[in-house]
């Protein structure tokens, strides 16, 4: 049965790597993408704490900004 | 009615969908794989080798369709003066290029057990590899510039001259005598496939669709802390 679902009629070489090659990109561009977000949300965090606190509380005014420091802490 | 789609307002959304989506990538593509590599039957003339086209046709399907999207929303964000479609835009485009890069590879992959080549400058292919090298152009274009006004014009020019490209690809297969096959599934009329192998390849577009809202929504919310980071600088 296993052996069966690998060989494929003995295509399986192309099948399995057209899905193995679909399945890497994925992750790839996941995992890029994954990166650059954190990347920006440790910068924005990084930046907030060195602000005064009349100026944190000016920006934290903002509700984006409320909300990108709640999901850094979540995450 | 633009003022509704302002990042302020939607990121509240934008940022807790994704682990959402994810999950529900997850479940939709175990499903999709389960019935493209085990259930879904083999076709009499090309054997096991048609399973490729449940990872072939959806991304070359979304490809397609997120450029279609970019050049809308590029021209809109043109003619409205809206940044934020812009912005949507350069979050659509790294998945649209993936998933051609993807159709262009797997594509090939099943050229060679079906038509006994790894390629051809067959109509279909070549306007495929052609709609790969818009893409790369678009996303070097925001890359190289700094000026946004810049960025906007040539991006929507890169788009618009990119589009005409799209039907080309759509109907190469009707308009000239090409390797590739002519389309199966049809919205108008009766498709040629059978329900057997259009439920997987519908499960199969619609977890790449599920990935491609995940990545845009993760790139959308990036771009939109880099812009508040900028911001912070000028506080």
């Amino acid at each position: 049965m296993i052996n069966e679902l690998f060989f494929m009629n003995g295509y399986g070489t192309y099948v399995l790597s057209a899905f193995s090659f679909t399945f890497l990109s994925f992750s790839a561009l996941y995992l890029i993408t994954r990166v650059q977000f954190i990347k920006e949300q440790n910068k924005f965090v990084a930046k907030f704490g060195s602000l005064n606190s009349e100026k944190a509380k000016s920006a934290k005014s903002q509700r984006i900004n409320k909300e990108i420091l709640a999901n850094a802490t979540n995450n | 009615m633009f003022k509704l789609f302002q990042p302020n307002k939607i990121f509240q959304i934008t940022s807790k969908a994704p682990k959402y989506i994810l999950f529900l990538f997850v479940i939709v593509l175990s499903i999709g794989l389960t019935e493209a590599l085990i259930l879904s039957p083999e076709d009499y003339k090309q054997s096991d080798a048609v399973r490729i086209m449940y990872v072939h046709v959806p991304a070359a399907w979304i490809s397609l369709g997120i450029f279609s999207s970019i050049t809308f929303l590029s021209i809109s964000g043109f003619i409205f003066k809206n940044k934020n479609f812009f912005l949507i835009s350069k979050s659509l485009a790294p998945s649209g290029f993936v998933f051609n890069i993807i159709a262009l590879v797997t594509g090939s992959i099943w050229g060679k057990p079906t038509w006994g080549t790894w390629w051809a400058w067959d109509a279909r292919i070549t306007s495929m590899l052609i709609l790969a090298l818009f893409y790369a152009m678009y996303l070097i274009v925001w890359r190289i510039y700094e000026s946004e006004e810049k960025v906007f014009k040539i991006t929507t020019f890169i788009t618009i001259i990119g589009i005409v490209n799209v039907p080309i690809t759509k109907y190469s297969v009707d308009w000239w005598n090409t390797l590739h096959q002519p389309a199966s599934i049809n919205i108008l009329s009766k498709s040629s496939i059978h329900s057997s192998m259009l439920f997987p390849l519908l499960i199969m577009t619609a977890a790449f669709a599920l990935f491609s809202l995940l990545i845009f929504l993760m790139k959308y919310n990036t771009e939109l802390i880099k812009i508040k980071n900028k911001g912070l600088d000028r506080i």
